[in-house]
């Protein structure tokens, strides 16, 4: 296992693009740790000046880098504190969306037959759910919360892991070394698990990295929609606030630096995701 | 070949009613009064319980949903709460304006999306592949929703170019017949929506027209045609990309699909009268009927996109053997 993380990195640190991506990532992940202490302000809270007056929709000053909202809250505050969300959503529901993917295309490639037409019935029939939508649905009949969202969104995404993963076992499995576990008396599971996994990694690497970008741009249309968990400030959230009380338009700050955010910690994903893509997909590979 | 067809359609239908009947309980599982998803709850206990009776709600469960089928079958979707007309003459109009957004705009991006593709791909190695390939994926990264806040911000507020939102001037067309979708000011509402729509998803068929081009540099009818001498821009437009175009061409469907699926998004941003925004307004209103239906429908689509995809690469690739 720790092999495979190093050749993630080495092969990530090789393009020009993968080395942008990585740091920041990794800046994003330190803003998703310590940015509620950062914070200058209770993200919350509301700000008056010095005569007492509500500070609404304030332009960005020395004491509100990116000014206030309509309610007079820290727009730096509440991008601070967004980044955690948008980070731990994503990032679960990347792990949820390959543990089930994997396992299911693991399963489906190696046994085939009735096992796998029934599996990737399935499969397709996840495929045709409409995600957002769906996701919403669950989202206002169950309650709004971040674990509901996690498991709405990981329960549609796993669907595209499952195909690409069963279409490499199906390769797999015609391999050698699988024929000579099977000589051995290595039981199925013994080789699904122990022969044919490890050469999956690099795919459920690179299927981790998409259900990332896509979870984490789904979590913010989910904000802005407004059927977010409503206790939580993140990035999402805070546009449909500014949509919601339809002054966006009149603050330019309050909207522009989350969109901004998210457009580049998804694309540091994409790059890294791609970057490491081109070194495992020898198709990718141009000569 | 026909036995495929039918095969995948048979598939479909069972999706359809897989999707359905995961709607039936989901809906079923609420907290509360079940009832509350089909009868408004602001009616009279008298009238409730009237309604009860006559929608079946007061007989088993399994019963209920197989009434639920067969009014699915005649598309009967039950009633609004909010205006109590028929869920159906509700959605038929969305349905059309979703349909006219986001239609020609992915016909748009993909048509777009080769072209800049490929002259990417002709261009590799050079600033001019590095630019597109990184405004490209910084455009796919930034939310839909943001992107169409700002061309609003942009063009209908500062530069006052466009409306803000909605299909027609509020009012202009107290009938909404089919004599809105020819004016001219139909158009103009649809410009900015279709516009950043299409720069949007533009993104993903430029980039797969990319790699795919880039993939088939090392085939062995490249090496045939540059050996017969023909220029780059030949061998790059005439042999590579029309071999790329192929696989393009059959991921249309399915993105159609999701396209549609994710139009709750910009149809909110530009307040635009399609399914997705009566999805979004029925959930806020506790609207379940219409929710439901409208849910359904965008179902229904995203389906035959994926159905459609499935058969298109069949039919375009002769090397798919039907099974």
């Amino acid at each position: 296992m720790p092999t495979i993380i190093l050749d993630f990195f080495r092969a990530v640190w090789r393009g020009p693009f993968g080395p942008i991506g990585l740091v920041i990532l990794g800046l994003c992940l330190a803003l998703a740790i310590f940015g509620p202490a950062i914070a200058p302000y209770d993200p919350v809270a509301r700000n008056y000046d010095a005569a007492g007056k509500l500070l609404r929709l304030a332009p960005p000053s020395w004491q509100h880098w990116l000014g206030t909202t309509l309610l007079g809250r820290d727009v730096l505050s509440q991008m601070l504190v967004g980044a955690r969300p948008a980070l731990l959503v994503g990032g679960l529901t990347a792990l949820g969306t390959v543990v089930i993917g994997v396992n299911i295309g693991l399963i489906a490639g190696y046994f085939g037959g009735r096992i796998d037409s029934f599996l990737m019935r399935l499969t397709d029939m996840f495929l045709g759910l409409p995600f957002l939508p769906f996701i919403i649905i669950v989202l206002s009949l169950t309650g709004r919360s971040l674990t509901t969202m996690v498991i709405a969104m990981t329960l549609v995404m796993w669907r595209s892991t499952a195909r690409v993963v069963r279409a490499q076992v199906l390769s797999l499995r015609e391999m050698p070394f699988v024929a000579a576990a099977h000589i051995t008396g290595a039981s199925d599971l013994a080789i699904i698990y122990r022969e044919i996994a490890p050469n999956i990694m690099p795919i459920a690497l690179v299927s981790i990295a998409f259900a990332l970008a896509w979870a984490i741009i789904t979590e913010a249309s989910i904000g802005f929609l407004g059927f977010g968990d409503p206790s939580v400030v993140s990035w999402g959230s805070i546009v449909y606030d500014a949509y919601a009380s339809q002054m966006m338009y009149r603050a330019p700050w309050w909207v522009v630096p989350p969109g901004i955010a998210i457009m580049v910690l998804v694309s540091a994903v994409y790059f890294v995701g791609r970057a490491y893509e081109q070194v495992v997909n020898p198709r990718l590979r141009t000569g | 070949m026909v036995g495929y067809l039918l095969h995948r359609f048979w598939h479909m239908v069972l999706t359809l009613f897989a999707m359905a009947t995961l709607m039936f309980f989901l809906f079923r599982l609420l907290p509360g009064d079940p009832t509350a998803t089909v009868i408004s709850p602001s009616l009279y206990p008298k009238a409730q319980e009237a309604m009860r009776q006559q929608f079946g709600l007061d007989r088993p469960l399994f019963e209920q949903y197989l009434l639920y089928l067969r009014n699915l079958c005649v598309l009967d979707f039950g009633f609004s709460f909010q205006t109590n007309r028929p869920v159906f003459e509700m959605i038929q109009g969305r349905l059309l304006n979703t349909i006219l957004l986001i239609l020609p705009s992915m016909l748009a991006a993909y048509l777009l999306g080769a072209i800049i593709g490929a002259v990417a791909a002709w261009r590799r190695g050079g600033t001019t592949e590095v630019g597109l390939v990184f405004t490209a994926t910084a455009l796919q990264s930034a939310p839909l929703f943001w992107l169409g806040m700002l061309a609003i911000l942009l063009f209908s507020i500062k530069l006052d170019l466009f409306p803000i939102g909605h299909i027609v001037t509020p009012g202009a067309f107290p009938e909404q017949d089919w004599r809105m979708y020819l004016s001219a000011d139909f158009l103009h509402h649809l410009a900015l929506p279709f516009l950043v729509n299409t720069l949007y998803q533009l993104c993903f068929p430029l980039l797969l027209m990319r790699s795919t081009m880039l993939s088939t540099i090392g085939e062995d009818y490249i090496e045939l045609a540059r050996m017969k001498g023909l220029s780059e821009r030949r061998v790059l437009f005439g042999h590579a990309a029309r071999n790329a175009l192929l696989p393009l061409a059959t991921t249309l469907p399915m993105i159609l699909g999701w396209a549609v699926a994710g139009s709750v998004v910009i149809e909110t941003v530009f307040s635009w009268p399609g399914l997705g925004l009566l999805m979004i307004e029925a959930i806020s209103r506790a609207d379940y009927p219409v929710a439901q239906a409208a849910f359904l429908l965008i179902a229904v689509l995203t389906v035959l996109g994926t159905f459609i995809a499935d058969l298109l690469y069949g039919l375009l690739d002769p090397r798919i053997v039907y099974a």
